[in-house]
């Protein structure tokens, strides 16, 4: 026994905290179109590689180049960009709202919003979608009315919720939307179970899922990745990796060593490493997916680099554990800058037109959001009644609840 | 003395422990670099070091369960889970193994971990950050269960969880983190400074588990309560006129029977408070052993003042969190009788 060193705890350190130079030196960027797409039906053995690979449609000069480019025509590139431009909007503004003390807390889903969309705009709209809290572009794209989530954030006389849930909580079974927990994980073992029954039930149908890299360290992820894989279940689970959790970097939760998309390798999953700020890989990587599972060929995990360009909620200060300049670092850019990069690289789209459409997005977010204001807010207007609390509970309320009612006169 | 709100108190109460004791350590989700969510381990991994005070991944079952794994081994760990309502994954962890491990092994392997977590409502935080599950643990034969309610006992109770050889949850209810929040939502927020509790020693002292403490003495009716809903029972008691006495139990199990049983002999009426709801909650608990130690004495039925049976709602804070007005109809209650 010599020079042998002993063990130490090791505890994971960003590359940058805040008063640093942001540091993305660790992300290792191929060339865009250097991926190969394997065919939807290949063995999950035979695409390992991709665990660990980082698929790319678009290169930095806005051309979309290789074998993942899924060809869309100008006018869905412009309905995708339109989305995204409209949700930012829309985010913006409600963020705005919390700030006001129109409403609690709020979440945003700054520089991710390619995610959403994509899956919303590859998958059909009778999938189902088990979403986390930064996929509000899926919603919209799906057609769900902004003031209705509008409403809901308000927590007004109109909130379909009825003031039960917290802000952004969305529950939409008209959009194939699942009722949004708050905890973590927990819905990526249910699309899984949803997906077994639409197996089992001969459906078409598939679902997706969705959850960020600090998620990932619950135990229901890794459940949902082994029940997936083992009852070949019909189902999308994504990772939006965007290397925060609340203050903690990608590396608390294991990304220091491996990737994300790697934690379905071991239990034998297809499993892709994508571009998330780039519209075209992620619905590329969404179609791929989704064409496996609707062939019965089972399960994609799929992890998306991304970054949170904003706090984790209104109730966080990220200037206090990382360098306020990071985001515009971030090597893979903004995903919105960079679809209208392309679109106006093909010519099928130009300044002017964005700068009419942002300005059309946010009068038409503004003329929403005056209309949900008059009905109500947090704190103003007309509110829904607090009986909903007991409504809700069971089908049927029995004795505990009418006592309790009556106790507080309603 | 130091003047400290909640949140310092439990800070002050990791950092002298942390210094004396090299086998304590603290670990949870954002409580490392960021200091935790609430700001509880602010400036203790700066302080201390990496390895005791650090970041973990946001895994309650994986917090707790490392946990055991190194009270087994004979260090002193300090978890922080973020929000009671995150718990869950962690209860087999707690339920099955920490409150166990004593007992399976006949006193030969022990777990001296305590959780802390921050609970109860008043917050907005809606289903998912407001609950008051204490009766989840309390029902655990293995599990202390511990729930301060001034920056004083914060400190000293947190020292003495810290010290104890067995497994602690450690309560902390949220809404009395930066002031003694009396229920009264509507008027201004009053911070700790003004409070006596708020003056803490800076260095070591302890609170034992399972002694209450009485916090307004009074002759008509025993009010048994802890965590927020104690300032909210002392300022119904003033509004209403009525004198109750307040008895903050400040540890849940173990459990001080004898200042409740001398209490409610006194008044011969007793109201339990909590936030929690109703059903199977701690306060039935409350109720029963007080109708067997005091059945001779009662003038009228042991009343509750609890939580809906309802999941914790968003938009209906104050319909739902119990003021002193509920508090006070609920004390009429046992008056009427």
């Amino acid at each position: 026994m010599q020079n042998l060193s002993k063990p130490r705890l090791h505890i994971p350190v960003p590359a940058a905290r805040p008063g640093d130079t942001p540091d993305f030196s660790r992300l290792e960027i191929p060339e865009a179109g250097s991926v190969r797409r394997p065919d939807t039906a290949s063995d999950p053995a035979e695409m390992r590689d991709l665990a660990y690979d980082l698929i790319r449609v678009l290169d930095f000069d806005h051309r979309a180049v290789g074998p993942w480019d899924p060809r869309l025509d100008p006018e869905t590139l412009r309905r995708a960009l339109r989305l995204m431009v409209l949700d930012r909007a829309f985010e913006e503004r409600m963020h705005q709202a919390q700030r006001q003390g129109k409403t609690s807390f709020f979440m945003r889903g700054l520089g991710e919003e390619a995610i959403g969309i994509a899956h919303a705009m590859a998958l059909s709209d009778e999938d189902m979608c088990f979403t986390s809290y930064r996929q509000q572009g899926l919603l919209i794209a799906r057609g769900c009315p902004l003031i209705d989530m509008m409403n809901q954030v308000y927590n007004n006389a109109a909130d379909k919720l009825h003031g039960l849930q917290v802000p952004l909580h969305y529950s939409f079974p008209e959009f194939g939307y699942f009722a949004m927990s708050g905890n973590l994980a927990t819905q990526v073992p249910q699309a899984v179970g949803w997906a077994m029954a639409a197996a089992y039930s001969g459906d078409d149908r598939i679902a997706a899922t969705f959850l960020g890299d600090g998620a990932t360290a619950e135990g229901d992820f890794y459940t949902g990745l082994l029940f997936a894989s083992v009852y070949r279940a019909p189902v999308i689970i994504s990772v939006s990796n965007n290397q925060w959790a609340i203050s903690c970097f990608a590396g608390i939760a294991g990304g220091e060593r491996t990737t994300f998309a790697a934690r379905g390798v071991g239990v034998g999953l297809p499993s892709l490493r994508v571009d998330g700020n780039d519209f075209l890989a992620v619905y590329a990587a969404v179609q791929w997916a989704a064409e496996r599972a609707r062939s019965n060929h089972g399960a994609t995990l799929i992890e998306f680099v991304t970054y949170r360009a904003h706090g984790h909620s209104t109730s966080d200060d990220p200037t206090r554990y990382r360098p306020a300049d990071e985001f515009a670092a971030w090597p893979l850019g903004d995903p919105l800058q960079r679809l209208k990069g392309h679109l106006v690289a093909l010519d099928e789209w130009s300044e002017e037109r964005h700068q009419a459409y942002e300005q059309e997005a946010k009068d038409e977010v503004r003329a929403l959001q005056r209309e949900a204001e008059a009905i109500g807010t947090l704190h103003t207007g007309t509110k829904p009644s607090a009986r909903a609390m007991f409504d809700h509970v069971f089908e049927e309320s029995d004795w505990r609840h009418r006592r309790q009612r009556q106790e507080m006169g309603i | 003395m130091a003047n400290m709100n909640m949140i310092q108190a439990l800070n002050s109460a990791m950092d002298v422990m942390i210094e004396r004791d090299p086998k304590v350590l603290v670990f949870g989700e954002d409580a490392g670099y960021f200091g935790g969510v609430f700001r509880v381990t602010d400036g203790l991994q700066k302080k201390h070091g990496m390895t005791r005070c650090f970041d973990t991944p946001i895994s309650e079952g994986g917090i707790v369960a490392a946990g055991i794994g190194m009270a087994v081994y004979g260090l002193r760990p300090v978890l922080e889970i973020q929000f009671v309502d995150y718990i869950f994954p962690a209860y087999d962890q707690l339920v099955s193994e920490a409150a166990k491990i004593r007992w399976r092994s006949a006193g030969g392997y022990t777990v001296p971990i305590t959780v802390r977590t921050p609970y109860g409502g008043g917050i907005f935080g809606g289903q998912t950050h407001s609950q008051s599950p204490e009766s989840l643990f309390t029902h655990i034969a293995g599990l202390k269960t511990v729930i301060p309610s001034t920056p004083y006992d914060a400190k000293g109770l947190l020292i003495s969880a810290i010290e104890m050889n067995d497994p602690v949850i450690f309560l902390e209810p949220k809404r009395l983190y930066n002031g003694p929040f009396n229920g009264h939502h509507d008027q201004p927020v009053v911070p700790w400074s003004k409070h006596p509790a708020s003056d803490v020693p800076e260095g070591y002292y302890t609170i034992p588990l399972g002694k209450a403490a009485t916090v307004r003495e009074g002759d008509a009716v025993t009010v048994l309560c802890y965590g927020t809903m104690v300032h909210v029972a002392v300022t119904a008691a003033e509004e209403s006129g009525i004198d109750a006495e307040v008895i903050d139990l400040r540890t849940l199990v173990p459990l001080d029977l004898e200042a409740i049983v001398a209490s409610v002999k006194k008044t011969g009426r007793c109201l339990v408070v909590h936030e929690a709801p109703e059903t199977s909650g701690y306060g039935a608990e409350l109720a029963t052993l007080v109708q067997k130690h005091c059945f001779y004495h009662l003038e009228a039925p042991v009343e509750r003042v609890c939580g809906y049976d309802t999941p914790y709602p968003h938009a209906f804070e104050w319909d739902y969190f119990i003021g002193p007005d509920r508090v006070a109809a609920g004390m009429r209650l046992t008056l009427e009788r």
